[in-house]
């Protein structure tokens, strides 16, 4: 499996670490929400098919990677760095939940 | 100053090893650069960056991720998005980014004492690297100056290319003996010499 990093190119999956669900969004650390909280601990979509992933480059560049992984086939359709937002996981949560 | 000790020191022996009776297509070193110092760029920040460090060194980076350049006594490439290793052979580079990059452009960290810096040399440079990094060594892919990261088992490494068969490798002081062993083994069948 290969994962094309944004910054360092396609490199094997050794020097990538699984940072688990893209789908999650963390509830504010106060918020007393206890829905929110179990839906972030919890609930995955488990879709059978494209998966929104974190993924970090831990032994290259340690970027932290929005990865699009196919659970069928492992086919990565899209990478990108983590920060400066990834709207798609929004998308792709709403859509798994209709 | 405090006298700094190799910790290769109990196993760099200088000579011809391996299978060398064809000659030697392996140089093996350890270059012992008096600064290696990683600068980091907050968002926004790289292009200052980078004339900072063309004002330190002298150096001027290529446009491109993992783009470096060296002129043979400092060196200077990308490893990451907006960060970068610069490494002179004189001390004190570290001083001398503190006073040009302000806390508002980004951050300076000085790695003398904790990188070891390794260089192999040779026909079959590319050859033995290719065992142990799953990257493409060859000149086009991976052009003069450039930098990369990338990692061994769990040892991780930042590698420049510092001629057309020459790369200089940048590993953690603690595991560099084992990588050095490691390296040595991997040399044999080609025949290393150690400088
Ligand atoms: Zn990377």
């Amino acid at each position: 499996m290969l994962i094309n990093c944004p910054y360092c190119g396609p490199r094997d999956v050794i020097e990538f670490t699984y940072q688990g669900d893209g789908n999650r969004e963390r509830p504010q650390a106060a918020s007393q929400n206890l829905d929110a909280w179990n839906a972030y601990v919890y609930d995955r979509l488990n879709p059978a098919g494209d998966h929104n992933e974190i993924w970090q480059h831990s032994g290259g560049c340690r970027a932290h990677l929005r990865v699009v992984r196919n659970t069928l086939t492992h086919e990565i359709s899209s990478t990108a760095f983590a920060h400066g937002g990834h709207k798609s996981a929004a998308r792709h949560k709403a859509e798994g939940k209709s | 100053m405090v006298e700094r000790q190799s910790p290769l020191e109990p196993v760099l022996h200088a000579g011809s090893h391996g299978n060398f009776e064809h000659g030697v297509d392996i140089i093996l070193s350890e270059t012992q650069p008096g600064s290696i110092v990683q600068l980091a760029a907050w968002p926004g920040e790289e292009k200052k960056l980078i004339s900072c460090i063309r004002t330190v060194t002298g150096l001027a980076l290529p446009d491109g991720a993992g783009g470096g350049s060296t002129d043979g006594v400092r060196s200077v490439f990308g490893f990451a998005s907006g960060k970068f290793t610069v490494v002179d052979e004189a001390e004190g580079l570290a001083s001398a980014f503190a006073g040009v990059v302000t806390p508002a452009i980004g951050t300076v960290t000085d790695l003398s004492h904790g990188r070891t810096a390794i260089r192999i040399a040779g026909p079959k440079a590319e050859w033995v690297l290719a065992k142990f990094f799953a990257i493409d060594f060859a000149l086009p892919a991976f052009p003069v100056g450039a930098g990369r990261s990338t990692v061994h088992h769990d040892i991780f490494a930042q590698i420049q290319r510092t001629g057309a068969d020459q790369f200089d490798i940048y590993v953690f002081r603690s595991f560099a003996r084992s990588f050095w062993k490691a390296l040595c083994h991997a040399s044999e069948e080609v025949g290393y010499e150690v400088q």
